[in-house]
């Protein structure tokens, strides 16, 4: 065989997950030194995974990025499958059969678990179940969300509880021009709920959230936000962390907790009489220093009982400790957003008790033993933390590692690459979709957005976007 | 709103924000990077990644530094876009130690 990498024998990949890990290692491979081919397999028909999916409707501009995926899928090295589920449509050894390696980019696709009493009472739901739906993904699309409580509780103070508890927050009028899903905006057009509740075990010192996504909830249009006065008073601990040279992020955060801690000024009038204070009819309560012990209901949850925490330990190493202090708040609904961890892939390694891929730099490892062959970047690789960008660094570091592999790639006989995933899949009977038929439902949904003054209105169904294809 | 490269970066120019940046929203000249607000989108991922914290949300500037917002504005249009992390300048360690970071 002649030198892998060379114009006659391309270095061959496959990409499992087109979100913006994806996309980053694709865009890597691509732009490296190398001839590649380079196959993106991705479980929806949409690519952009959490971009798509995740990121809050009314964040339009982080949506933007999307637009540099789609050139990342221009170069005539790229090939898309989308619809194609690795594991069931087409086998992580059937990838290695036919690639010289394979990177696994799948995201941390479940929520951690309470670990609670009463956890799955009709009213209990993972935050990712709502964001998910509320975004028009197919496989949530048929959850149901009962808003006629009038207390939810969001149990986490990271930026998917942020996201989760904003879009509960907000009105539809201050939705209706983004793209959310259509069932969800008419879902959230019933909602009773006007008391939101972000809870989160550790401090206001220790906050999760970005600042940016914290500030939000000073500019809702029908919603206050509170804070207990007396839960931002820090111990010493906690002051020593914000005080610490690198702590600009989380004094920010809490200078913001402390803003929402304030007693509020009246809101001008917006009707007669115009000296009569308009008076916002929901409100965001972030409180601290408790975790849920149990959830009660009769067949569908109707009080959360919570237990109330201390911090103790060194600066940066503080743990919440249960107090033995109990409080009940009674609410309809509750969100879990504690933490996200990858779902096991058949064929690749997994670290069950990180949720993640093992991995030493994004070269698949098992029991500390490099695999050959598999690679893996983003949230399956590291754990859920970062934004987009960060994906890309990390995406970059695999590729890095798997260019400096190249010389022990399996090289003895010529790998088929993308011809061989059509094989399989058309004898399997798949409905696969190329780049060019996501653009055209990609059009579809624009124009579908057109009438209604949103970005996009997003199908729903794989079958109704399939529909569009002939 | 955009996201701005301030003085901190000026003979340091650590770059690493570059290797995060989703739109390649940023360009350079001999001394310090700049972004580009009409292609940055606000994910404010390159913040924490400055080792001499000179990146700041627009709403966030220190007083007295809001004239970076300008700066950053024009100099963008006229200075080469960066798309990967470079080498730091040299004396850029000397300097975030002077900076006290």
């Amino acid at each position: 065989m002649s030198k892998l990498g060379s114009a006659d024998n391309r270095l061959k990949v496959a990409i499992v997950g087109a979100g913006p890990s994806g996309f980053y290692a694709a865009d890597a491979l691509i732009n490296s030194e190398l001839k590649v081919e380079v196959n993106l397999l991705e479980k929806l028909c949409a690519p952009y995974g959490l971009v798509r999916t995740g990121v809050a409707p009314d964040h339009p501009l982080i949506k933007k990025s999307i637009e540099k995926f789609a050139l990342m899928a221009e170069p005539e090295e790229f090939n898309y499958f989308g619809n194609v589920s690795v594991g069931e449509d087409i086998t992580i050894d059937d990838l290695k059969e036919t690639h010289h390696a394979v990177i696994v980019t799948m995201g941390a696709e479940t929520d951690r678990k309470l670990g609670i009493p009463g956890e799955d009472l009709k009213g209990s739901h993972t935050a990712t179940e709502f964001v998910a739906w509320y975004n028009g993904h197919p496989e949530y699309r048929e959850r149901e969300f009962d808003l006629s409580h009038e207390t939810a509780v969001i149990i986490g103070q990271g930026n998917v509880a942020a996201d989760v508890a904003r879009i509960l927050s907000k009105t539809v009028d201050e939705l209706k021009f983004t793209d959310i899903s259509q069932h969800a905006l008419d879902v959230l057009e019933t909602s009773k709920v006007k008391n939101i509740y972000i809870v989160g075990r550790r401090g206001p010192a220790q906050g999760a959230m970005t600042s940016k996504e914290l500030k939000e909830f000073g500019e809702l249009w029908d919603c206050d936000t509170f804070v207990d006065p007396e839960e931002v008073i820090l111990n010493k601990a906690s002051e020593d962390e914000l005080a610490d040279r690198n702590g600009r992020a989380k004094r920010k955060i809490y200078e913001l907790f402390c803003d929402y801690a304030q007693p509020k000024k009246p809101h001008k009038a917006r009707q007669f009489p115009w000296t009569k204070p308009y008076v916002k009819p929901r409100q965001c309560h972030i409180q601290f220093l408790r975790s849920p012990v149990e959830l009660k209901g009769n067949k569908k949850l109707e009080k959360v009982i919570f237990e109330k925490n201390a911090l103790s330990g060194d600066p940066f190493k503080q743990s919440a400790r249960g107090t033995g202090e109990l409080e009940e708040l009674d609410a309809g609904l509750l969100f879990r957003s504690i933490g996200y961890r990858g779902v096991p892939l058949d064929g690749v390694p997994f670290h069950d008790a990180w949720g993640v891929i093992p991995n030493e730099k994004g070269r698949v490892t098992k029991d500390d033993v490099v695999v050959p062959q598999l690679y893996t970047a983003g949230w399956i690789k590291r754990g859920p933390s970062g934004i987009i960008g960060t994906n890309k660094a990390c995406a970059n570091e695999t590729i890095a590692e798997l260019m400096q592999d190249i010389e022990k790639l399996d090289n003895k006989k010529e790998k088929l690459g993308n011809k061989k995933i059509h094989e399989i899949l058309d004898a399997k009977k798949v409905r696969y979709i190329n780049f060019i038929e996501w653009e055209v439902i990609d059009k579809h949904e624009v124009e579908n957005g057109k009438p209604k003054g949103k970005p996009r209105e997003k199908f729903t169904y794989t079958d109704e976007m399939l529909g569009l294809l002939t | 709103m955009t996201t701005v490269v301030t003085d901190n970066c000026r003979g340091c120019r650590f770059t690493d924000c570059v290797s995060v940046c989703p739109v390649e929203a940023f360009h350079m000249d001999d001394e310090m990077l700049y972004i580009n607000p009409d292609v940055c989108i606000d994910c404010s991922a390159c913040v924490p990644e400055c080792p001499v914290e000179a990146i700041y949300e627009e709403d966030d500037l220190p007083d007295g530094q809001e004239h970076w917002v300008d700066i950053n504005e024009e100099r963008s249009q006229e200075t080469p876009n960066i798309t990967e992390t470079l080498e730091p300048l040299e004396g850029a360690e000397e300097r975030r130690e002077a900076l006290g970071l």
